[in-house]
């Protein structure tokens, strides 16, 4: 499977820009993400996808962004699932997009 | 032992119905538990960024809603040290005296008894699928506002905005101001449909205003306006991996256009579980084609000690829901035999009364599209969780006589996901009315069932144990 991050990003900054830098890894990879990112927008200002659905393999990057519709769930590396849009990004994380029932 | 009436009440959410709940009953000496599943309170229409987002103002953020937002905001500040605040915290079971209560940060659950409770549990986007809706880049309009608001980040670089209801043009218009490129609006309702509902709409003037200067700025600002729109599809790469573009019937031909991102959405939908778990009774309220938790016009459920204030009771707006909080609170003092002022009390009830025409006219300015279930092609899908069609749906009806959504659900899958049919129950429901010719109201609702939101298993299973053994 091709990395994400030589995929187009989702999400695009508009404001709000100068803020902290926080490293994490993204499918093995070095990343950077800003202070007070969730995870959702960490991966998806630089990738497409966080996970797939385990019934189409279909790629999913969230949908209602408030906690409800559980599609953004996204994989750590120790195999932990997060939920992206209401977890903050934090130094250091390992997340790894692409999984099938993340 | 604790009696009832010894125990502090609870609030569930911290929007404008739980914040003003909470302010009543800390005015009355009381010190609330209020339990937020946000990280701030605010709920999802004055939801704060995080703390460190320091470059946009009130007004960037929350437009002409900027002087209610802060009003919001500064009760809930001048409350935090006398109530005792709980965020980052989902209410995930609730029963008679007690909810389960995850805190998501550290992943524990705990158990807090309650004499009294307040469910101001908010709404999310009411949705009717389209052809492509779960290729990545397709999100709800609240979606799209939570990302601008809350993160400062724009959906795509080239959005379209479509569905109907008030969100549709205040999110297209707050993408453009924050810079974004909105590519088109593209509205089921009709032009005639707002033009028939002007009189109503104008009960609110402030508001009807809003929604014209919107429209005005968008057309003035060059964004393509569309109305009387069927949506045929959104479109995506050869690997699903993103959207390319939408396609959509204007009444006379088919059109389309390129684009990287939709955010879709036909106004908002009650989080009722809640008050289902507790036992609340429901009926069918026409107007919102939606079952819903009974209440008084004080917000008194059918439960005894349990109150509903806000859109999770149903979708009646920000103002109406700093109201009914504010009224909710003062039942469940005067069911307390606390004495509380009655000429407020009526006078947030008349408040609330008189916002029911303009309601009215809202629906009718932006219904919901009435042939949605017959267009809905059999490959479409309904349940994004699973993977459910509307082929499947219709399919169940026919082979298996479902005619009841538990039913449906029990023998199709649909609404049994993680989500437990918040995305796909409006939908699955109008497909079901429509395969066994029944009114909306007939096919009934899905129940509610804990735990409400998924939550790791081990904690789940340890807190069944724990309440079996109590």
């Amino acid at each position: 499977m091709a990395s994400n991050a030589t995929n187009h990003a989702l999400l695009h900054r508009v404001a709000e820009t100068g803020r902290v830098a926080v490293p994490f890894t993204l499918d093995g990879e070095p990343a950077s993400a800003l202070a007070g990112d969730t995870v959702l927008t960490a991966v998806l200002t630089q990738g497409s996808q966080l996970r797939r659905n385990e019934f189409s393999d279909m790629p999913r990057a969230g949908f209602c962004m408030m906690g409800a519709c559980q599609d953004c769930w996204i994989a750590t590396a120790e195999g932990e699932r997060l939920r992206a849009c209401s977890t903050f990004i934090a130094p250091g994380m390992e997340l790894v997009t692409g999984r099938s029932g993340a | 032992m604790t009696t009832n009436a010894e125990l502090q009440p609870v609030i569930v959410g911290a929007g404008p119905a739980g914040v003003r709940a909470a302010e009543a009953l800390v005015a009355h000496g009381l010190r609330p538990v209020v339990i937020d599943e946000s990280s701030r309170a605010g709920g999802q229409i004055y939801r704060r960024p995080p703390a460190n987002f320091i470059q946009r103002t009130a007004a960037t953020l929350y437009g002409f809603e900027a002087s209610r937002a802060n009003a919001v905001h500064e009760a809930f500040d001048a409350l935090r040290d006398r109530i005792d605040y709980r965020p980052d915290s989902l209410v995930w079971n609730a029963q008679a005296g007690v909810l389960d209560v995850l805190h998501n940060p550290t992943r524990t659950t705990t158990r807090v008894p309650h004499g009294a409770l307040i469910v101001a549990t908010g709404a999310t986007d009411r949705v009717l699928p389209v052809p492509g809706w779960t290729l990545p880049g397709v999100y709800t309009l609240g979606g799209a506002q939570v990302a601008l608001k809350f993160q400062g980040c724009a959906i795509g670089e080239r959005v379209v905005f479509m569905g109907t209801g008030p969100l549709l043009y205040l999110v297209a218009y707050q993408y453009a101001k924050a810079g974004a490129k909105v590519a088109a609006v593209l509205d089921t309702a009709r032009l005639t449909d707002q033009i028939a509902a002007t009189p109503a709409m104008l009960r609110q003037p402030a508001v009807f205003a809003k929604g014209v200067y919107f429209v005005a700025w968008l057309r003035a600002h060059g964004v393509p306006l569309h109305s009387g729109v069927r949506p045929l599809r959104v479109t995506g790469d050869d690997e699903a991996r993103r959207v390319t573009g939408i396609a959509w019937h204007d009444g006379r031909e088919e059109r389309a256009l390129d684009c990287d991102a939709v955010g879709f959405g036909y106004a908002l939908r009650s989080e009722t579980q809640l008050a289902d778990l507790l036992g609340c009774r429901f009926e069918f309220a026409s107007m919102h084609r939606a079952h819903l938790p009974v209440r008084d016009a004080a917000g008194r459920a059918s439960v005894e000690g349990v109150y509903l204030a806000g859109d999770g009771a149903g979708i009646m707006g920000a103002d109406a829901a700093e109201w009914a909080g504010e009224r909710a609170a003062l039942a469940l003092l005067a069911d307390r035999g606390v004495a509380i002022d009655t000429a407020r009390a009526e006078a947030l009830e008349r408040k609330l009364e008189g916002l029911t025409g303009f309601r009215r006219g809202l629906e009718r300015a932006f219904p919901l599209p009435q042939d949605w279930a017959a267009n809905a092609p059999d490959d479409l899908v309904i349940c994004r969780c699973e993977n459910v069609t509307a082929g499947t749906l219709r399919q169940t009806v026919v082979v298996n006589g479902a005619d009841e959504m538990n039913r449906l659900k029990a023998l199709s899958r649909v609404g049994m996901g993680r989500c437990q049919g918040r995305m796909c129950g409006v939908a699955a429901a109008e497909i079901l009315a429509h395969a066994t010719g029944q009114p909306l109201q007939q096919v009934g609702r899905l129940r509610g069932q804990a735990p409400i939101k998924p939550i790791p298993i081990h904690l789940a299973v340890r807190a069944a144990s724990e309440g079996a053994s109590a």
